[in-house]
């Protein structure tokens, strides 16, 4: 199993951290994983992106063109990764703020209202979990338990009061994500 | 852990006395990790950061010419700075470790990963007939691993190593396994390894004195003679690379770094493509694999090299084959990092079908 992902919105989304929940939840499920930012003026105000890729495998390169799933957050997103995704990959996104929504017929694309979400929750800043949610329904190369555990090494000892708040906003995920195009 | 992470963590347990740097993206990390960690209160080893990337190398100096475990990091435009310094520490044959980041040039060029400072690494950089040991990770592990080499080779050598990364090798996080703490040498262990180090003159013995200033011309000259033996030497005995699917090669890839990563994997398209291609991953650019290339060259039908530059160490290899086969440079600039898509064209275009 390789899955190569591409998440990829603004910056303060929580686009790196996403992905380095993530990744992490792999280290510790013992598989191979490369997470690879942008990073520098993109980081600074403009859009951050950063290619997870988790496998059983040695990973040969951390940077690729192509993805098997692209988890998109804004519209310069959409307009740089659409094409990227592999034919019959996966594109999630959030609609709010989009503009221009996907055109691909040869991809199964779902969409994911987070933003509305996290404002419903009260809790604006588990935006970036409730898409992790959606995508691990999709794609469970992670087991739960492995998760949490990402999510104890990466958030600091100070916020881990905040993993419940972080498990729930993933489970709410599961459940609103929706398919919008699928391939048959 | 990050690149830049494991490597300062890595220097810590391989018994660093001292850091000296200076801030520059993308490999900032490296002291900062060293802040947050407190070596000093873990191990004593001091961190500082200096006023400049100059004072920082010459830090560098004066901890090394006490025999003490040193280390310095920078990118690119930093590591310019740095090259009076480097050049007095290899005439002074003294050891330390200096890590570069390298981000695109020339000039402050961009904060994006590069491979265009394999010149100033591999020929000189700084004025003079001296060279580094230069060690090229490819992945986080060898990030960390070769912190630990390096301090062993500079010592071994009395030699500046340099671990000559980028910016895309720094910033990625991917599972790596640390060494253990390896205690820091007392004061008693580094008179007794370091004989020549400045540590105190007593009574039984001469004054040690660390100069690369020598005005009589004969004795500079024997000075040159002894420091290309030690080069020699180094070339003959320390020279490191990696064969990947090179056994039935047709189609020879020779990239180091970050461009051996994306390599492998244009390595791997190509053979789903039916076509017989190998990588030879340098991971000693200075001493650089000339024999391994060399052999190669004799059952191969092409070579392609891959770097993010306008061509560097394709020279090295076309030294290294003569003109048995074709030689031929792929690479991106500025910061722009190929994708392992670009390199199967470019074999297909250059090589096979060229």
């Amino acid at each position: 199993m390789t899955e190569e992902i591409i998440i990829a919105g603004f910056g303060g989304q929580g686009v790196l951290s996403m992905g380095k929940i993530l990744a992490y939840s792999g280290v510790m499920e013992n598989k191979e994983v490369s997470w690879m930012p942008s990073y520098g003026p993109e980081m600074r105000g403009g859009t951050a992106n950063v290619t997870v890729i988790i496998s059983d495998e040695r990973i040969s390169s951390p940077i690729i063109s192509s993805y098997d799933t692209a988890i998109i957050l804004n519209q310069q997103s959409m307009d740089k990764f659409e094409k990227s995704v592999k034919p019959g990959g996966i594109l999630i996104y959030d609609p709010n703020g989009i503009t221009r929504h996907p055109e691909r017929k040869d991809i199964n694309i779902y969409t994911i209202e987070a933003t509305d979400e996290a404002s419903k929750m009260g809790l604006t800043k588990v935006f970036n979990m409730i898409i992790l949610g959606g995508f691990l329904k999709l794609k469970p190369i992670v087991h739960a338990e492995y998760i949490r555990k990402g999510l104890e090494k990466s958030l600091p000892k100070r916020h881990h009061n905040m993993i419940p708040e972080n498990e729930k906003a993933i489970d709410r995920g599961k459940e609103i994500i929706e398919a919008r195009q699928l391939l048959n | 852990m990050k690149g830049n992470e494991a490597f300062a963590e890595a220097a810590i347990r391989a018994g660093a006395d001292g850091y000296f740097g200076y801030p520059i993206t993308p490999q900032s990390e490296v002291m900062e990790y060293l802040m947050a960690e407190k070596p000093h209160e873990r191990t004593g080893m001091v961190v500082l950061q200096a006023e400049s990337e100059v004072a920082a190398i010459n830090m560098v100096y004066g901890g090394a010419a006490c025999g003490k475990r040193v280390l310095t990091s920078s990118s690119s435009p930093g590591i310019s700075l740095k090259q009076e310094g480097i050049s007095y520490i290899a005439g002074a044959e003294l050891p330390c470790l200096i890590l570069n980041v390298v981000r695109g040039g020339p000039g402050l060029g961009t904060i994006q990963p590069s491979q265009s400072d394999y010149f100033q690494s591999t020929k000189g950089g700084g004025h003079g007939d001296y060279r580094m040991i230069v060690l090229a990770p490819s992945s986080v592990q060898e990030m960390a691993d070769f912190a630990g080499l390096g301090f062993e080779l500079a010592f071994k050598y009395r030699n500046p190593v340099m671990v000559l990364s980028d910016g895309a090798i720094g910033q990625m996080m991917e599972k790596v396994e640390l060494e253990e703490q390896r205690p820091r040498f007392t004061e008693e262990e580094i008179i007794k390894n370091t004989p020549w180090a400045t540590t105190g003159k007593t009574k039984n013995r001469e004054r040690n004195i660390i100069t690369s200033l020598n005005l009589d011309s004969a004795k500079q000259e024997q000075h040159n003679i002894d420091l290309q033996k030690k080069y020699k030497l180094i070339q003959e005995k320390e020279t490191r690379f990696e064969l990947i699917n090179c056994e039935d090669a047709e189609y020879l890839i020779v990239a180091y770094g970050t461009s051996a990563r994306l390599s492998q994997k244009a390595v791997d398209l190509l053979r789903n493509q039916g076509i017989k291609a190998g990588l030879l991953r340098p991971i000693t650019l200075f001493p650089f694999p000339t024999e391994a290339i060399s052999k190669l060259a004799d059952r191969v039908k092409g070579i392609l090299t891959v770097e993010m530059s306008a061509g560097q160490m394709v020279e090295d290899v076309k030294l290294a084959v003569g003109c048995r086969v074709k030689v031929e440079h792929f690479g991106r600039m500025g910061g722009i990092i190929p994708s392992p898509t670009e390199v199967v064209e470019a074999m297909h275009k250059k090589i096979i079908g060229g």
